[in-house]
């Protein structure tokens, strides 16, 4: 089943022209600075925009065997089988939580069955809120009954336009680990616009990268970060995004090893399941080189690697360096001072020393 | 001493008068409201200054161009000529039309004003529920901007009470048909019959003033209970 969305849009001083393959199933982040169109994009695939700013340009979506718009078709917003939760909180103040959440249930044709509508108020963590006046629950629980409510529509496609931007981290995070329960139990695709590189790293599968209303690149999340410009300039501090799988959940020695496919990593012990798929953040502030294999360390992992590139030393004369570990790419950050003393050049021979490692999923 | 009877049927009259009146204009102008919050058309101003004409212009010259409208040779005259149902002027139906017309602002101003103050994220956010423009109209956004339907609804109310000059222009002096308690106080004053006068008018302060009071007190309230959207 294809999603496929073409469009090219302008309002005001602003274009909007993109060409994409959506994937339907698992989690889709739209990435990018603010004032490259994430919103606008989002949008317009739930048809909120009106028809006279594609008067210019065209819109096309197709959604499996739907078209959702075309040159002569536009479905309304309310007959696009969506949910949509918004950057801020959205809840109808004149209807208690309970009312909120059966506001678009009863629209529906065929509306959950009551057990697994309590499975998801559940899974939200809201039950005991349903009560409550709208104006009378927490940022974080708001924006959790506003997933809850669009849940419930029992969409075919899920769209978050930054369900998090306004909340403190602790809420952040609670809400994270729903959205990644979501992901696993509910089985809706998801199209999810986030600025945070951990957030993107931690939930997608699948990337799509804007700027200025145009994509810059599209694609899995291995491929799109295996180069490591676009990882880089998503965070502050440079760190690669690791993909694999765990061996030995807990060793004699209380660590986990995990298989990276070119080599094995060991770190202190995490609750994992063997045979488990993870996801590790690298950062290259943890690496470190030495020319010669090291002995009798303290440090864990320690791999053989090639240098790739090295970047021009920044202001605070730190450097930071590409290594291939046969086809497995990290980062290193050393002092240019380090850089120069040890003479590194593109294409040398050395060992990556990785003090830290932690798992993102 | 108290009404007369005279007195009693003005009084009968002009509430029938503002009540048609303001339900004609909680229809006409809800979608003029919602037609002026929401457009991004260059007729806006235009628009919106029509609406507000009835504010700034003396009545006697609404009153004017009303009476040659409806007149028989008006169009609107010879519309309802043509339909069978004579000349508007100096009737009961052609107090309301005036009435409708010379009240619009203050029925269309506080709806549009709530309208816009809701912005259109209550109504997006209806769409992606599933509810369709009449069913997120009646759902949300009637019932989010409530407090400017019923500020409107009670300014229109009594403005079309207090109506004097239009009426004199276009209604006359018709006992039970156009003779409202503006006009009846007028004729009072007129034959010198001030305790008659004083019973009216102190009827219309005391009106005037629990009509604002309670718009002034709701409106007050409304602040503070923050009937505002979003965070």
């Amino acid at each position: 089943m294809a999603f496929n969305v073409r469009l090219n849009m302008s309002y005001s001083e602003f274009t909007l022209d993109v060409d994409l393959m959506i994937p339907v199933k698992g989690i889709t982040a739209i990435f990018g600075p603010s004032g490259s169109g994430k919103t606008s994009l989002l949008r317009a695939i739930a048809g909120l925009h009106p028809k006279e700013l594609y008067k210019n340009g065209h819109g096309h979506i197709r959604f499996g065997d739907q078209i959702w718009q075309s040159d002569t078709v536009f479905l309304p917003t309310y007959k696009r089988p969506i949910g949509y939760v918004f950057q801020e909180s959205s809840l109808f103040e004149h209807l208690n939580i309970q009312q909120n959440l059966d506001y678009g249930q009863k629209r529906i044709k065929n509306p959950l069955p009551p057990h697994e509508r309590d499975h998801i108020i559940d899974l939200l963590g809201i039950s005991h809120l349903l009560t409550r006046p709208a104006d009378k629950v927490s940022g974080g629980e708001r924006q959790r009954v506003a997933i809850a409510r669009a849940l419930l529509l029992r969409p075919r496609l899920l769209l978050m336009d930054e369900p998090m931007a306004s909340l403190d981290f602790a809420r952040k995070s609670e809400i994270l680990r729903f959205l990644e329960r979501l992901k696993t139990e509910l089985k809706i695709p998801l199209l999810y616009i986030s600025h945070n590189a951990a957030e993107v790293t931690r939930l997608a599968d699948h990337l799509i990268i804007l700027d200025q209303g145009k994509i810059q690149q599209q694609g899995p999340i291995q491929d799109i970060l295996a180069s490591h410009k676009i990882l880089n300039s998503m965070s502050d501090e440079p760190f690669t995004l690791l993909f694999g799988t765990v061996m030995t959940a807990r060793t004699e020695h209380n660590l986990t090893e995990v298989d990276l496919g070119d080599a094995l990593i060991r770190m202190p012990h995490h609750e994992v399941k063997e045979q488990a798929e993870i996801r590790l953040h690298l950062y290259a502030k943890d690496v470190s080189i030495t020319l010669s294999r090291p002995e009798q360390t303290s440090v864990l992992n320690i791999f053989d690697c090639q240098i790739d590139s090295i970047e021009p030393p920044t202001e605070n004369g730190q450097c930071l360096i590409h290594l291939c570990l046969k086809k497995t790419r990290i980062q290193a950050r050393v002092s240019a001072y380090s850089c120069a003393e040890l003479d590194l050049r593109p294409g040398q021979q050395l060992f990556a020393q990785i003090k830290a490692v932690s798992i993102v999923q | 001493m108290g009404f007369s009877d005279a007195d009693l049927a003005a009084l009968w009259l002009t509430f029938r008068i503002a009540s048609i009146t303001t339900i004609l204009l909680l229809i006409i102008g809800t979608p003029i409201a919602l037609w002026l919050a929401r457009t991004k058309s260059r007729w806006k101003g235009p628009v919106g200054a029509i609406v507000a004409l009835p504010l700034v212009l003396p009545p006697t010259v609404i009153g004017f161009y009303l009476l040659m409208a409806m007149g028989p040779n008006g169009p609107i005259g010879q519309l309802t000529t043509a339909l069978g149902l004579g000349t508007l002027t100096f009737t009961f139906w052609g107090l309301v039309i005036a009435s409708v017309l010379y009240s619009m602002p203050f029925v269309v101003q506080p709806i549009q004003n709530a309208i816009e103050a809701l912005g259109e994220r209550p109504s997006e956010v209806a769409a992606t529920l599933r509810a369709g423009p009449w069913d997120s109209f009646f759902t949300v956004t009637l019932p989010l901007a409530r407090p400017g339907f019923i500020t409107a609804a009670i300014l229109g109310f009594a403005h079309t009470v207090g109506e004097f000059g239009v009426v004199l222009m276009i209604g006359g002096n018709i006992p039970g048909v156009t003779r409202v308690i503006s006009v009846q106080i007028y004729d009072h004053v007129e034959t010198m019959e001030y305790s008659q006068a004083h019973w009216l008018s102190g009827t219309m302060v005391i009106f005037s003033f629990v009509v604002l009071t309670i718009v002034y007190t709701f409106n007050r309230g409304r602040k503070k209970s923050g009937a505002g959207y979003g965070l």
